[in-house]
This record gives structure tokens, sequence and C-alpha cells, in this order.
């Protein structure tokens, strides 16, 4: 589903990400680990063309996303904040969204009933705009927007972050249930290894714009990266 | 601490992407202020020989100060519309040790330095040199000159505090436009005759200078209000507080006769209803409806016909300058979100040119009771509108391709009352000028109805290419789309 061949992206001559390749197969859940700086969201944002790759490039679908705009409509994401319009109303911005994407109210209507359990209450229907809701809520509106119009590859910057502990949970059933059931090819990036661990099918680490691990998940997964990301920290303090 | 404060907004002015990239703005504002310094220069130093002239029979000096009150309102105006208080970001300074009194003071002195305060000096200072060299006493000019300092400092404070009040309305030009027509109507029916007033006390001053004790308690008074009303606003509360606004949502269903461009009207309709910046901009619209009756019931305007042509442009593109010089900053915030959607960039272009056409139109509409001053004006008032169409929409678009500054429409800045200032009235200046020259050239070398005949080709030309410049100008944004995007992605 989506190639990465001989990706880089520069920012004043440092090497911010390079790829040789990468391949994420249809329908499976992908996730992406590592520190700041590692170059997770470089990456999201190339794959969505926000930003323009040094050399290389990636394909979605057969399509080279830097030169066609055509995997745009089966492509969804929610990347930060920045993707809500403060000033609309959760219902607006999903019907907006679904403007966009061809389905009309009621497809709408059907999608985000479905996740009644996820708002847990705090979205639809409180007369609110989207800018005076909380962080959290504000990730759970940017998440189900994503999920409009039956996207086949779903990209979710740190989805877990600002959520409670029971919106997380809920959020890892949804994303398993996309991946596992409706073959949606979902991209996920994370800081807390036991939710990508526990979501994802497949890992790869980054490290300062590098793959250095590239994991099937199972039970010995989280150990795993549990001893890489200590390493880390146990070298840099024998560096002190 | 104000070393700190001082090497911060140095820092924050320098490193700003809006300030490496507009250089050709920051020119241009350079030379309108040298521009004003000249003009304030000649008038200080020929003010003297003019009053002599024009009231041979009256004390100049008298005379002088008789005018000030005018002064007084045209420089409280102005600075309504051109000077901001100074914006600081206070959030991150609130939890550091550092006295809520110190950044009030830093913020309202650094307000003293403006260029607006200035600017007077320019003509005071000659103009009490010129009434010295005229034998007047040194010691009562001087006294004087000092009078006027402070009475500009009053000014400078008075308008923030009338700011304060206007950002709280609705109609936010309205506390402005009441406090001014008041004053205005008192002294011009007779009431109050504050131009002698002003005039008697500034020369009591002057030959008592243990009077200036009063400008400096108003001055002082001044002050204090201001201080007292931004060490209010100084608490993480009123910055944090969540004003939670009751949604008011109006059916937009009739958008959808516009086909795919629908809900982008919408949201750019939610987008100007629902935003204070936004909003602040209506009233100021419909204001400039009645800009037209400065001029039109005056003789001198009757016989110059290029005037008709710029009220026009004005009047009926004033929603179009003030909206579209800001596309697609408005989008700003969320225009990350757009570029990754299935969006076609030249719907989202279209949806910003209808509404500003509509605007047009819908003020066109408005000006026709201008008729009663002559046909005309109705005449030039709409070749002006068919300009405004088929020219300045389309420029007003290309131009903002250019647009690298993002417009925060959540955020509320602690000190920001308003968000306009003097740059956006200088972009608009181009689309007015240009107009009007064509106008009155070919009005004074052809006649009144070619010169209507050839704005309104233009404007023609325009909607005819209508499709091509669409072409190119959505080209455009799409080649700059990554820089927009790298920019709106900044703060400030």
């Amino acid at each position: 589903m989506i190639h990465t061949k001989d990706l880089s992206k520069l920012y004043n001559g440092t090497t911010v990400l390079n790829v040789e390749e990468l391949n994420i197969p249809k329908g499976q859940s992908f996730g992406l680990v590592g520190n700041n700086g590692a170059g997770k969201t470089t990456y999201f944002s190339l794959l969505l063309d926000l930003i323009k790759p040094s050399t290389g490039n990636i394909t979605n679908n057969n399509v080279v996303v830097d030169e066609s705009e055509a995997w745009k409509p089966f492509t969804s994401s929610f990347i930060d904040e920045s993707f809500l319009i403060g000033y609309l109303t959760p219902e607006e911005y999903f019907y907006f969204i679904g403007d966009l994407r061809g389905q009309n109210k009621a497809d709408v209507d059907a999608l985000t009933s479905k996740f009644e359990d996820f708002f847990n209450g705090e979205i639809i229907g409180k007369k609110k705009y989207l800018r005076d809701l909380s962080k959290g809520n504000q990730k759970k509106a940017g998440i189900v927007a994503a999920l409009i119009g039956n996207p086949e590859v779903i990209i979710l910057d740190e989805p877990f972050a600002n959520l409670d502990p029971t919106t997380q949970i809920r959020l890892k059933q949804i994303l398993k249930n996309l991946a596992e059931k409706q073959g949606v090819t979902v991209l996920v990036s994370s800081h807390d290894l036991m939710h990508v661990t526990d979501v994802c099918e497949r890992i790869v680490v980054l490290e300062k714009g590098n793959v250095i691990k590239d994991l099937e998940t199972n039970p010995a997964t989280l150990k795993e990266l549990e001893a890489h990301f200590a390493s880390g920290a146990m070298v840099s303090q024998e560096e002190e | 601490m104000i070393k700190h404060f001082l090497n911060l907004e140095w820092k924050q002015y320098f490193r700003s992407s809006y300030w490496q990239k507009n250089m050709a703005l920051n020119i241009l504002l350079v030379f309108f202020a040298l521009y004003f310094v000249a003009l304030f220069l000649g008038a200080g130093f020929f003010l003297l020989p003019a009053l002599k002239k024009l009231y041979p029979e009256q004390d100049p000096f008298v005379v002088a100060n008789s005018f000030m009150f005018f002064w007084i309102i045209g420089d409280l105006l102005m600075r309504f519309f051109l000077q901001k208080l100074p914006v600081m970001s206070v959030k991150p300074l609130l939890t550091l040790p550092i006295k809520r009194s110190t950044v009030v003071n830093f913020v309202l002195g650094k307000s003293a330095l403006s260029f607006f305060n200035f600017l007077p000096l320019f003509a005071i200072i000659p103009f009490s040199i010129m009434l010295i060299l005229d034998d007047y006493t040194t010691a009562m000019v001087l006294t004087w000159m000092f009078t006027m300092i402070i009475l500009v400092l009053i000014i400078n404070f008075l308008n923030f505090i009338i700011e304060a009040f206007s950002a709280e309305t609705e109609l936010s030009v309205l506390p402005l436009l009441v406090v001014v027509g008041a004053l205005y109507a008192l002294d011009f029916f007779g009431l109050v005759s504050f131009r002698t007033l002003l005039g008697d006390a500034l020369i009591g001053v002057a030959n008592n200078p243990i009077f200036i004790l009063i400008p400096i308690a108003i001055l002082g008074a001044c002050y204090w209000f201001n201080a007292k009303l931004l060490r209010s606003k100084l608490f993480l509360d009123s910055s944090l507080k969540t004003k939670v606004t009751e949604v008011k949502a109006a059916d937009l269903s009739w958008t959808k006769r516009f086909g795919d461009i629908a809900p982008f009207m919408q949201l750019d309709l939610k987008l100007i209803w629902r935003n204070k910046r936004t909003k602040s901009m209506l009233p100021l619209v419909l204001l400039f409806l009645f800009y037209g009756l400065i001029f039109y019931p005056q003789e001198t305007y009757q016989n110059m016909p290029f005037f008709y042509a710029f009220v026009g442009i004005f009047v009926t593109g004033i929603f179009l300058i003030n909206f579209g010089q800001f596309i697609p900053a408005w989008d700003s915030s969320y225009y990350k979100m757009l570029m990754s959607q299935n969006i076609k960039y030249e719907q989202y272009l279209r949806s910003k040119f209808m509404l500003m056409i509509m605007s047009v139109v819908i003020l066109f509409v408005l000006t026709i009771p201008y008729v009663y001053f002559g046909w005309k004006i109705l005449l030039a008032h709409f070749a002006a509108a068919i300009y405004n169409i088929g020219v300045n929409s389309h420029v007003i678009l290309f131009g903002g391709s250019f647009n690298r500054k993002k417009i925060d429409l959540d955020k509320k800045a602690a000190f920001n009352y308003q968000g306009t200032g003097a740059v956006q009235w200088i972009i608009g200046f181009p689309l007015m000028i240009l107009p009007m020259a064509i106008f009155g050239i070919s009005n004074w070398l052809i006649g009144f109805e070619a010169a209507c005949a050839i704005l309104a080709i233009l404007g023609l030309a325009g909607i005819v290419f209508h499709k091509k410049l669409m072409k190119a100008i959505t080209q455009r944004y799409l080649d700059s789309k990554y820089k927009m995007i790298d920019a709106f992605s900044q703060d400030s």
C-alpha cells in the first residue's frame, strides 16, 4: 500500500529523516516509535505532502504523493490540534470533513453515532466550539473526523497523548478493529511503548532519522523495545 | 528587568518570519513615516507665517491654540484605527518572579515611545522656535511646548482607554464615535465651545507655568486608569478562562445553490461571524458606506469627478480589501488540515472570490441612494463596482499567495484589542489609487462617460477571463504550498 524509497529530508544540511526502503502492506497496523527528533512527525508530514522530500519519494497506493493529489480521497489523518477548525462545533466540523469526502449528513451521523462511547457524551450536542473544548476532547473529535469517508489509510500522530485512560483503551479497540476487520492501513506514532505494542502488528523504531529496528509484534516485543530505549538512557548516563 | 523585556521585544521583532519576509512592506512603512515627518516639519515652520496672512488682525498664537480641539479629535480618530497597544505575550511571564506592575509599566511605557507620539513633535518644536524668533517670550513658549507634549501623551493613553472599552462591545467603533461625536456636536452647536475653552486653557497655562500641573495630573490619571485596566487583565484566569459561548447556528442551506463550493462558503461565513477579529470588521464596512457623505455635499468635490471613482472603489470594495488581503491567512491555523484533505484548491479560492463579489454587489446596491447627489455619481460607482469585481478581486487573490503571516483566530492575546493596524491600510492603497488614476486621466483626456466606460471595460475584461485568471492564481498557490504551510505553522 505505502512504499517509501530512498526518502530523505534535510534542513540546512542536517538530515532529519533518511529511509532507504519501507513497505507497509494494505491492512497492516503500523507503529512508529522513537525519541523526540527521531523523525516520526517528519515522516508523516512527508506522507501527507505537507513538506517536500529532499530525495526519494513515497508512493501511496501507486500514487506518488508529491506529484499527484490522487491519494487524498482515500487517505485521512489527524496530526495535531491545528487540524481542527476552532470556530466550528464538533458536529459542523464532522459535516465539513464529510462534505469534502463526499459524505452526506446522514452518513456522517451514522458514523459518529458509533462512537458515542468514545466521546463519553462530551462532544456531540454540547453546543460548544471546538476551540472551547479541552485538549483531550479536541483530540477525540479530530481522531473521529479522520475516520469519516471510509479512508483506506489513516495516519494518527501521537493519538494517545492527552487522552484519559478510559479513552485510551477505547481508542486501542477502535484502531485494532479498523485494521483487522476492515482492512484499513493504520499508521500510528507514539511515545507509549505499551500502547503501540498493544495496537500494532508491526513496529518500526526511528532514531535520528534512520530506521534502526523493524519488528513483528509478539509477546516479547515490549520487553525488547523497553530494553532498547533503556540502553539509550544507560549510555548517556555513562557518558556523563 | 526592563533590560530583559527590551531584549525579548527585540528578538520577537527581528526573529519573526513576517519581518524577514516582508522587507518591502517595512520599507514602505518607513517611507510613509518619513513622508509624514516631512509634512509635519513643513507645517511647523510655515504655520506661523500662514496664520499671520490668513488672520492678519488676530494673534496667530491664539488662533493656533483655538484649532487644537480639532487636532485632538482628529488625532484620536487616527490613533484608534492605526495605533494599537503594544502586544506582549504575558503568559510565560506570569509564573516567573516578576511584579505585575513591572509588566504593566513596561507595556505602557513602551506605548509612549510610539511613532504617533513623536510625529507631533516635528510640528510642535519648529512652531515653538518660530514663535520665539517672532519675539514671543521664551519662557511662555517653552511652557506651551511642554504642555503640548503632555497633551500628546494624554491622547496616547486616552486612546487605549477608549480601545479597551470598545473591545468589550460588539460594535467596536461605537464608543469612539460616541465620544468624538458628542464632543464635536457640543462644540458645533455652540453649547460648550471647546474650541475657545481649550484654546484659552492652553494660553492660560502658557502664561502661568504653575497651571501645567493640571495637564500633568490628567496625564497621571489616564496612566493610572490604563494601568488598572491592564492589571485586571494580567491574571492567568482571564486569559485561560474558557469563555464558553453558546453556539448560534444560522441556517446556511441557501449556499447549496453554489454547488461544489458550498462547504467552503459556509465555512467562510462562519469564520466571519464567529471570530472577534473578523466580526469587528463588519460595522466598519457599514460605517464606510457613509464615506461619500463627506465629499458629495460639498461644492468643491462636485467638480472633481475622479473623486467619484475613488469613493466608488472604496465604498463598494471595503470588504473586498479588508477580507481579501488576508486570504488565505484566515485559514492559517488549520491550513495543514486543508492541504491534506480531499479538496480542490480552485474550489477553495472560488468560494472566497464569490464572497467578495457578493459583498461588492450588496455594497453597490446600498450606495444607490447617492444618486441624490447626481446620476454621474451612480454611474461612476457602478463602473467602480465592476472594476472591483473584475480586477481588484483577482489582484487581491493573487496577492494572497504571497501571504506568509499567520492569523491566530483562537488566541485572545491579552492586550490585543482589535488586530488591525497601519499595515492593513497601506496594502489597500494600490487597489484604490490605480483605478482612481486611470479614471482621473481618462476623464481629463476624453470625458466623464468615457472614463466610466474604461473602468467598466477593464472590469468586464477581468470577468471574461475569470476562468483563465483563476487557473493562473490557483497555480501560484499550489507552487507556494510548502512555503505557506511552513510559514503558517510558525508562531508570529
